[in-house]
C-alpha cells in the first residue's frame, strides 16, 4: 500500500506547476470481518480497500476530491483526471480566507507489527468456545493504513494491524455480559479468560431483574460506559465551537459552571492507537489538556480555526475532536467500588446518548446489558433497563464522588467508514444522585 | 478505468463452483458544498468504487469486496468469499438449502429535473451565502451554515445464472442550521434538523424553500431565546411530519427489522419488544395507525426497483387498523422464520454486505386537517422539527427532544415554548394515537443516517408521514 501511495504521490507532485500546492492524503485497510449470532456465522467477509485524496491549492485558493483506488496503472490515470477537475474548479471559488497547511517538512515512517492469525482458525477458536451458548458481535482483524504527502516533499506512513472481538454474552431477552477483547497480539488464553468470566457472569444474570422507579440514585458507571457519556461531551472541545458559542460546554467557557476538580481530559495522541499526522500535513502534539481541574483549558484548534480566530493550532483534525481520548485516574481503586457504591445502581454499559438540553451540557440515554443493583455494596439483581437524564455538569461536578485509580484501554470497535483508529483511556466514575427518568 | 463490463468478464472469468454466486459493483459520487459564516468551507468530492462478490455453497456463505478492479483483484476476492463459506459452513446460522436467492433483471432511475452536474458552481454556492446573509439579523446569532451535499449511485447486480440489473440513485439536500445564544442559552433552528428529501436533482434545493427560508429560521431562533422552557407534565402531543418521520423510523421502523428480532444486532443496534408470535395478534396501536412499506413511492429517498439481492420492490401493509401484519425482513430473513417479508435486504456501500433495512416505512394519511386536531386538544403543545434522540435497544422506552413548540390551550396555539421533549415506550405510546393528518398534511420526507450493522452502516430510508396527535404523553422542557 505504501508504495503505491508514494508512486501516486510522485506521480500528482510532477503534474503540479511551480504555483500548485497539492496533498495527497491515504486511506485503506485489509480486514476480515465476521458477523455470529448464537455462536453460529451470520455473514463473514473480506474487505480491501484503498482511497486517496488530493487537495490542489492555488492562489490562496483550495478543492479536494477523493477516490478509490483499482490498484493498477489506471490510479495514475484518475489522478491526472482529477488534477484536471480540480485546476478548473479552482478558477470558479472565491479565496479560501482560513486556509492554512503545513509548510515545514516534517516526514514519519510509523508501521506497527502483530501477531494475528488467519480467519479460519480465529472463527474455530472464538465460535467454539461459545458452543451452545447465545454469542452474538463482530471479530474484525486486519491491518489499516493512513498517509500523506505533500509537494513539499513530506511523506508520513502510519501502518497497525491490530484485532477487535465485541462480542455479548445474552442470557436471555435484554439481558447479557458484553465484552471487548481487542489489541494486536492475539492471545487465545487471554481470550479464553474473558469467556469464562462472562459465563460466570450470567449465572447472576439469571436472577430475578429489578426495575427501578424514575428518581435519584448513587451510580457507578465502568469506564466503557463513561467513553460513551464523554464522547458527547468531545464535541465541545474544538475552538470553533468555542468561539461560535455552539459547545455544550459553553455554561463552563462562560464561567457558570465547572467540573469537579479532579476531572482532567485530554487528547493524548501519544499513547493513542492512531496516526501522529493530520489532514493537513502538520504533526500532533503528544498531549493537549482540555479540561484541567474541572475547568476548560486549551481547546483543540485545528489549523482552519487558527487562521480563522488567528491563534495557534495544536494539530487538530478539522473536526476538533479527540481521537486518544484521555482522563486522568482518581483513587478510588476498583476492588472499593461496590462497597463504596453501597447501595445503587452499577451501570457497565450505555446505549443510544444524545443531548436533551445542548446549552446545560444534559446527557440522556439508556443502560444496556448487564447492569446491576446493588445493595449493601453486593450485587442483587440485574436491572431492567432505564431511561438516564442528566447534566455533566452534576455528573461530573457537583455529584461526582470519586473516579478509579485503574482505568481502561478501550479500542474503538466503530467501523462504519471503514475500522476505527481511535481509542480512550478512561476511568469508572462513581456518582451520587444520578437521575433516572423512565 | 474498469467497466461494468470488464468487471463482469473478470468475474465469468473465474465463476466459482457454488450454488449460487453474485457480483454487485457500486459507484458513488458525492460532493459537499458547505458555507459557515459567509466563509466557502473547503469543497470536497468523492468517488467511492468498488465490487462484493457473494457465494453460497455447501451449506455455507461467504463474500469478499474489493477496490482493485484488475482480474487479480477479482480472482483474490472470489477466493476469499469461498473460503469464508467454508468457514460460515462449519457454524452455520442460516440453513442455506431453504435460501431461494432472487434472480431479477430490469433497472431503475430517480427521477431527475435538473442534474447537479448542470449547475454551475457559482450558483451552488451563491444560494448557501445567500442562505448565510438571510440569518445574519442579530449579534445573537452565533453560528450560519448552510451546506449542499449531493450523491449519485450506479449500482449493478448480476448472478452467475445470467440475470443482472442496473440502479441509479440521485439526490441533492439542502440544509441550513442557525444557533442562536444569550446568557448561556443555546438554541438552534434548521431546515429539518436530520430530516432530508426524496431522491431528485437540484430541484430539491429551491423546493426546499431555501435559500429564502434562512431569514425565517434565524428570526424563530431568535424568539426562542426569549421564549419560556416547554412545561412539564401529561398532556396531548401534536407532531409534525418531520418529527414523525423519526417517531416511526425509531419506534416502529427498527422494532418491527426481523434480523433484530432474530437476534443478529443485539450485540449493536439492538434487539427488539416484538417477537415472532405477535405478527398477525399484536395490536401496535390505535386504529388509526396505518405503515406500509413502499419501494415503489414515487422519487421517495428509499425507492428502487430491486433491492440489494435483487428482490423485486412491492408496497405491502405492514400495520393495518392497528395491527402488526409484516416485518421488514428481507429474502434471507425470510427463510430464517415464518414472518412474511419485504424486499429490504440493502447495502451501504460497496464494500458492506446487505441486511435488513427500513426502507420506505410510511404512514397513512387519516382524515383531520390541521385545523381540526389543534381545535381538539384543551391541553397540549406543537411541535416541530427534531432536535435529539433516543430509545433503548428494545425499541420501547424512547425520548426526543425538538427545536420549537407552541402551547395548545382550549383548542387555540398559544404561546411560544422552547425545547420541548417528549418520552414514552412505544407499546403503549401507538395505542394514544387520536387524530391522524389527512392528505394535505403530508410531507414526504426521508434519513441520510440510519446507523445499524456490523460492521457498520449508515444508510438513506424514507418517511412520508401526516400530522399527528397523541393524547398523555410525558412532555417537558429544558434543564433551566
Amino acid at each position: 500500500m505504501k508504495n503505491h501511495f508514494y508512486q501516486l504521490a510522485d506521480h500528482a507532485i510532477s503534474l503540479a506547476a511551480k504555483d500548485e500546492v497539492c496533498l495527497l492524503g491515504f486511506g485503506g485497510e485489509t480486514s476480515d470481518f465476521c458477523r455470529f449470532n448464537n455462536g453460529l456465522v451470520r455473514q463473514g467477509g473480506t474487505v480491501n480497500e484503498c482511497g486517496i485524496s488530493l487537495t490542489l491549492i492555488k492562489d490562496n485558493r483550495q478543492a479536494t476530491c477523493a477516490m478509490n483506488l483499482a490498484n493498477g496503472e489506471s490510479d495514475k490515470k484518475s489522478i491526472s483526471d482529477s488534477f484536471d477537475v480540480l485546476r478548473n474548479r479552482l478558477h470558479h471559488l472565491p479565496e479560501d480566507p482560513h486556509l492554512l497547511y503545513s509548510a515545514e517538512v516534517h516526514s514519519t515512517d510509523e508501521i506497527h507489527r502483530a501477531k494475528l492469525i488467519e480467519a479460519a482458525p480465529a472463527m474455530d477458536q472464538v465460535l467454539s468456545s461459545g458452543k451452545g451458548l447465545q454469542m452474538v458481535g463482530i471479530y474484525a482483524s486486519g491491518t489499516v493504513a493512513r498517509g500523506f504527502a505533500n509537494s513539499l516533499g513530506q511523506r508520513n506512513w502510519f501502518e497497525r494491524p491490530s484485532f477487535n472481538l465485541d462480542w455479548s454474552l445474552y442470557h436471555s431477552s435484554d439481558k447479557a455480559i458484553k465484552l471487548s477483547y481487542a489489541g494486536y497480539d492475539w492471545d487465545n488464553a487471554a481470550f479464553m479468560a474473558k469467556m469464562d468470566e462472562a459465563k460466570n457472569g450470567l449465572a447472576v444474570l439469571a436472577r430475578p431483574a429489578k426495575t427501578v422507579q424514575p428518581g435519584k440514585y448513587r451510580a457507578y458507571l465502568t469506564p466503557t460506559a463513561l467513553s460513551d457519556v464523554l464522547s458527547w461531551v468531545c464535541y465541545g472541545a474544538g475552538l470553533k465551537s468555542w468561539k461560535t458559542k455552539t459547545t455544550p460546554l459553553m455554561r463552563m467557557l462562560d464561567g457558570q459552571e465547572k467540573m469537579h476538580e479532579s476531572v482532567c481530559l485530554s487528547e493524548d495522541v501519544g499513547n493513542g492507537a492512531g496516526p501522529r499526522f493530520q489532514e493537513q500535513g502538520f504533526i500532533k502534539p503528544s498531549k493537549v489538556t482540555f479540561v484541567e481541574n474541572g475547568k476548560l483549558k486549551d481547546a483543540l484548534v485545528s489549523p482552519r480555526s487558527a487562521r480563522e480566530f488567528r491563534v495557534p493550532h495544536n494539530g487538530a483534525s478539522p473536526n476538533e475532536v479527540p481521537e486518544s481520548l484521555d482522563m486522568a485516574a482518581g483513587t478510588l481503586e476498583k476492588k472499593d467500588v461496590l462497597s463504596k457504591l453501597g447501595t445503587g445502581v452499577y451501570i457497565s454499559n450505555t446505549w443510544y446518548l444524545n443531548f436533551s438540553d445542548p446549552a446545560a451540557c444534559k446527557l440522556t440515554g439508556m443502560t444496556r446489558y448487564a447492569s446491576w443493583w446493588v445493595e449493601d455494596g453486593e450485587i442483587v439483581a440485574p436491572l431492567n433497563v432505564m431511561r438516564f437524564d442528566e447534566s455533566i455538569y452534576r455528573m461530573l461536578g457537583s455529584n461526582l464522588l470519586g473516579l478509579t485509580k485503574e482505568r481502561d484501554f478501550i479500542l474503538d470497535p466503530s467501523t462504519y467508514m471503514g475500522r476505527s483508529t481511535s481509542s480512550t483511556r478512561l476511568p469508572g466514575v462513581l456518582v451520587e444522585d444520578f437521575t433516572f427518568t423512565l | 478505468m474498469t467497466t461494468w463490463s470488464e468487471l463482469k468478464n473478470h468475474f465469468n472469468a473465474c465463476l466459482p463452483m457454488a450454488d449460487y454466486a453474485s457480483l454487485r459493483f457500486t459507484t458513488d459520487d458525492m460532493e459537499w458544498l458547505s458555507v459557515r459564516n459567509d466563509v466557502l468551507e473547503p469543497p470536497c468530492s468523492v468517488t467511492e468504487k468498488g465490487f462484493m462478490v457473494t457465494v453460497i455453497n455447501g451449506g455455507g456463505s461467504g463474500y469478499a469486496a474489493s477496490s482493485d478492479l484488475s482480474a487479480t483483484g477479482m480472482k483474490k476476492a472470489v477466493q476469499k468469499a469461498l473460503e469464508w463459506a467454508e468457514i460460515s459452513k462449519k457454524f452455520p446460522l442460516v440453513d442455506w438449502s431453504k435460501v431461494k436467492m432472487p434472480e431479477s433483471q430490469g433497472g431503475y432511475a430517480s427521477a431527475v429535473e435538473r442534474p447537479w452536474r448542470d449547475v454551475p458552481v457559482e450558483e451552488k454556492v451563491g444560494i448557501l451565502k445567500k442562505a448565510n446573509e438571510l440569518m445574519k439579523i442579530s449579534d445573537s446569532i452565533g453560528d450560519r451554515v448552510g451546506w449542499l451535499q449531493q450523491s449519485r449511485r450506479e449500482a449493478w447486480h448480476y448472478t452467475a445464472g445470467g440475470n443482472e440489473f442496473f440502479q441509479v440513485f440521485e439526490h441533492v439536500f439542502p440544509y441550513l442550521e442557525v444557533h442562536a445564544n444569550k446568557n448561556g442559552e443555546m438554541l438552534r433552528r434548521s431546515n429539518g434538523g436530520n430530516i432530508a428529501p426524496g431522491q431528485g436533482g437540484f430541484e430539491s434545493v429551491a423546493r426546499s424553500g431555501c435559500p429564502e427560508i434562512a431569514r425565517t429560521l434565524a428570526e424563530e431562533a431568535l424568539e426562542l431565546l426569549d421564549a419560556p422552557n416547554c412545561p412539564t407534565g401529561t398532556m396531548d402531543i401534536l407532531i409534525d411530519p418531520s418529527q414523525m418521520a423519526l417517531q416511526v423510523h425509531e419506534s416502529i421502523g427498527h422494532p418491527i427489522e426481523v434480523d433484530r428480532i432474530l437476534g443478529d444486532e443485539r450485540n449493536y443496534a439492538g434487539t427488539s419488544f416484538v417477537k415472532p408470535e405477535m405478527f398477525g395478534t399484536y395490536q401496535y396501536g390505535s386504529n388509526l395507525l396505518n405503515i406500509v412499506f413502499d419501494p415503489t413511492a414515487n422519487n421517495e429517498r428509499a425507492s428502487y426497483a430491486f433491492d440489494d439481492e435483487g428482490r423485486p420492490g412491492k408496497r405491502e401493509y405492514l400495520i393495518r387498523d392497528g395491527l402488526l401484519e409484516r416485518g421488514l425482513g428481507g429474502t434471507i430473513s425470510e427463510a430464517r422464520c415464518p414472518i412474511p417479508g419485504v424486499a429490504n435486504s440493502r447495502t451501504s456501500r460497496w464494500m458492506r454486505p446487505p441486511i435488513d433495512r427500513i426502507g420506505n416505512l410510511n404512514m397513512e394519511p387519516g382524515t383531520s386537517s390541521l385545523e381540526e386536531m389543534i381545535g381538539s386538544v384543551e391541553k397540549g403543545v406543537m411541535v416541530k422539527t427534531n432536535i435529539s434522540w433516543s430509545i433503548d435497544d428494545s425499541r420501547n422506552k424512547f425520548q426526543f427532544g425538538c427545536e420549537w413548540g407552541r402551547l395548545i390551550e382550549n383548542g387555540k396555539l398559544t404561546t411560544l415554548v422552547k425545547k420541548p421533549g417528549y418520552r414514552g415506550i412505544s407499546a403503549t405510546f401507538w395505542r394514544n394515537l387520536k387524530m391522524v393528518g389527512g392528505k394535505s398534511t403530508l410531507a414526504r420526507n426521508g434519513l441520510n443516517s440510519c446507523g445499524k450493522g456490523e460492521p457498520n452502516q449508515c444508510i438513506w430510508v424514507g418517511h412520508t408521514t401526516p400530522w399527528a396527535l397523541f393524547k398523555d404523553v410525558e412532555v417537558f422542557g429544558g434543564d433551566k
